[in-house]
């Protein structure tokens, strides 16, 4: 199993965690990664850049498929953003005109996206390609009495019809899922799949902080002891700024987040240090020691 | 087949008045939608459960509420679609983000002023053409998508800014307003973008695409939403966290292949706005000490030049 690894800009950036922790992570599940094929691959433009120009956005990711494509494998993502905006770009551009003209751009480059390749999240990857009872066997310490809220990311949710979840259903709960197959159990709340507020952090605070307020205390108030996410970006909000929402909501919220392989790295047994635990705004630590304390 | 509709049920006039759970418990046919099981309820089992409806064919708007969580169209929404073997219990709620009056029935005053705000006709200065205006067919097509809106609310209900802030103009007014500023024949562009560029206008969405989800009629608000910026920014609009956001993002792409997080919320603030940069600092300080700061010299992606050869080939920035 071996796939054309897409970091996305976050992982390398400020969420360095979360690509050791994927590395190790994919290391145990027999998962290889290609680092090499996509290192000059540019940002998805995140939707930000589609603001000012879909098109170029587009182009921009047909540059990332094609050279997918040329490498022979599958991509694999690790960032609901990075995966939502990759999706929708394919969604247009299965118009073949489209794509040709998006594709006129790219000759220079003698690159060609040819309309086959399927970029997928790890998330996704696990439940498709590994299969969840297969993944299940290799969990070696499971997760049981803590209780996870999932946090999905808005772009690995919506728009549903660009993200195959009529071909694949489970992709719907494929959270909760992988929570429930580390041994866990699920803390059910009203906000997994909205908005984490990110995008709007340097717009309006106010509402971005009151955002993240509201997700954590009600996945709280649901009894979770951490949150987990696939997306980095709802991850910088919910944790890099979970102690500014907590000053504006005045009340403590100390609820760690967790990206979905560290999650899973700490079932599969891998040492919470390697796993970059300690390298969050809000400590980890209860986690852990919750975890230390399970047989 | 018998399914269990869970309904959220609160009447005013009650004592106490605080809202409840009812499950009812009914007979229904395959082709039922939960509209068709509601309106059985209240015929057959309990008079005063109180909804909206009218037309039942998706074309009124009045039957919009929260099924198992997401606003629908109750009329276009079928019970067999939504009970397995394992689970044959549906959520039915009110929308949300308004008030709620009894049952299913909502308040819809504060979708409507903010509707007239954005002064929903089309304003002219020069004198009428003396036959009818003429526009272009590429024009009207591309604003009947639009137009299909039908003010259900369902956008409005999901709307994730809505739920933390209420002066948000929200999804439902900016798309009525995309669709006069769109349209040939209207003359007052941009005094409408000026006002839209202010505070709870087209910077405070957070692109989290509920709106273009829930939309019975394929409205895309958030897509028009995305077009409204556009245009802003086009017009000379420029001077919003938001507009520097999307200019500082494209620009380090353009230069880099990649984002930089250290530069992005510096460059949007500006290095010399004091405040901003104060509050940014001591979250920064948090992260250096946890090891997850962005380098600020960042490394460019191996062939970055390709990258800003396609901005320039677009034209952008």
């Amino acid at each position: 199993m071996k796939y054309a690894f897409y970091p996305g800009c976050v992982s390398r950036g400020a969420a360095p965690e979360l690509y050791t922790a994927t590395i190790e992570v994919c290391k145990r599940l027999g998962i290889e990664l290609d680092t090499q094929t996509m290192e000059g691959a540019s940002c998805t433009g995140s939707g930000v850049l589609q603001e000012k120009n879909e098109r170029l956005g587009d182009t921009l990711n047909a540059r990332t498929f094609a050279m997918g494509e040329n490498s022979g494998l599958p991509i694999m993502t690790i960032c609901s953003t990075c995966q939502g905006v990759m999706s929708q770009a394919k969604a247009r551009m299965t118009d073949v005109e489209y794509r040709e003209s998006v594709n006129s751009d790219l000759s220079e480059e003698n690159l060609e996206y040819k309309g086959q390749a399927e970029p997928r999240h790890l998330l996704w990857i696990i439940i498709e390609d590994i299969g969840i009872e297969k993944f299940k066997e290799k969990i070696v310490k499971p997760l049981t009495g803590l209780k996870i809220a999932p946090f999905y990311g808005c772009y690995i949710v919506r728009p549903s019809d660009a993200l195959g979840f009529d071909e694949n259903p489970e992709r719907k709960h494929s959270l909760e899922m992988i929570i429930e197959a580390v041994g866990a159990e699920v803390a059910d709340f009203p906000g997994k799949s909205a908005c984490c507020g990110f995008p709007i952090l340097t717009i309006n605070e106010k509402n971005s902080m009151k955002m993240v307020s509201n997700h954590t205390l009600s996945a709280k108030k649901e009894g979770a002891v951490a949150m987990v996410t696939p997306c980095p970006l709802c991850h910088l909000n919910l944790d890099g700024y979970q102690p500014t929402a907590s000053k504006q909501v005045g009340q403590p919220i100390d609820l760690p987040i967790l990206h979905l392989p560290q999650l899973i790295g700490l079932a599969l047994g891998i040492d919470p240090k390697s796993l970059k635990l300690n390298q969050h705004i809000v400590n980890t630590e209860k986690v852990v020691s919750a975890l230390a304390l399970t047989p | 087949m018998d399914v269990d509709l869970n309904i959220a049920r609160f009447n005013p006039d009650a004592e106490g008045k605080s809202p409840y759970r009812q499950e009812f418990n009914i007979e229904v046919n395959e082709t039922d939608t939960v509209l068709d099981g509601l309106i059985k309820i209240r015929e057959e089992v309990d008079g005063t459960l109180a909804l909206r409806c009218s037309c039942r064919s998706a074309i009124c708007g009045s039957c919009a509420m929260r099924v198992n969580g997401q606003a629908v169209l109750a009329c276009n929404t079928k019970i067999t679609d939504l009970v397995s073997n394992k689970n044959k219990s549906i959520n039915v709620e009110p929308i949300g983000n308004m008030k709620i009056i009894k049952d299913l029935i909502v308040e819809f005053d504060t979708h409507w002023e903010k509707i007239k705000a954005i002064d929903p006709w089309i304003k002219t200065d020069s004198s009428p053409p003396e036959a009818e205006y003429i526009a272009s067919n590429e024009s009207m097509v591309e604003l009947a998508g639009v137009m299909g809106c039908i003010q259900c609310g369902a956008c409005v209900s999901d709307c994730t800014v809505l739920a933390v802030d209420e002066t948000f103009l929200g999804p439902a007014a900016l798309a009525k307003a995309y669709r006069f500023i769109a349209d040939p024949r209207d003359e007052a562009n941009s005094q409408r973008l000026k006002d839209l560029n202010e505070p709870s206008g087209i910077w405070d969405c957070t692109r989290c695409m509920q709106c273009v989800e829930v939309c019975p009629k394929g409205v895309d608000p958030m897509g028009r939403i995305m077009k409204l910026r556009d245009f802003a920014m086009e017009a000379g609009f420029k001077n919003t966290n938001g507009a520097r956001h999307a200019e500082v993002f494209s620009e380090i792409i353009r230069n880099n292949g990649v984002l930089n997080e250290f530069w992005l919320p510096v460059k949007t603030f500006g290095m010399f706005n004091i405040p901003e940069m104060l509050k940014l600092a001591p979250i920064g300080l948090k992260m250096v000490m946890r090891g997850k700061m962005p380098p600020i010299f960042y490394e460019k992606i191996p062939g970055y030049k390709n990258i800003t050869k396609l901005f320039e080939k677009t034209k952008v920035l």
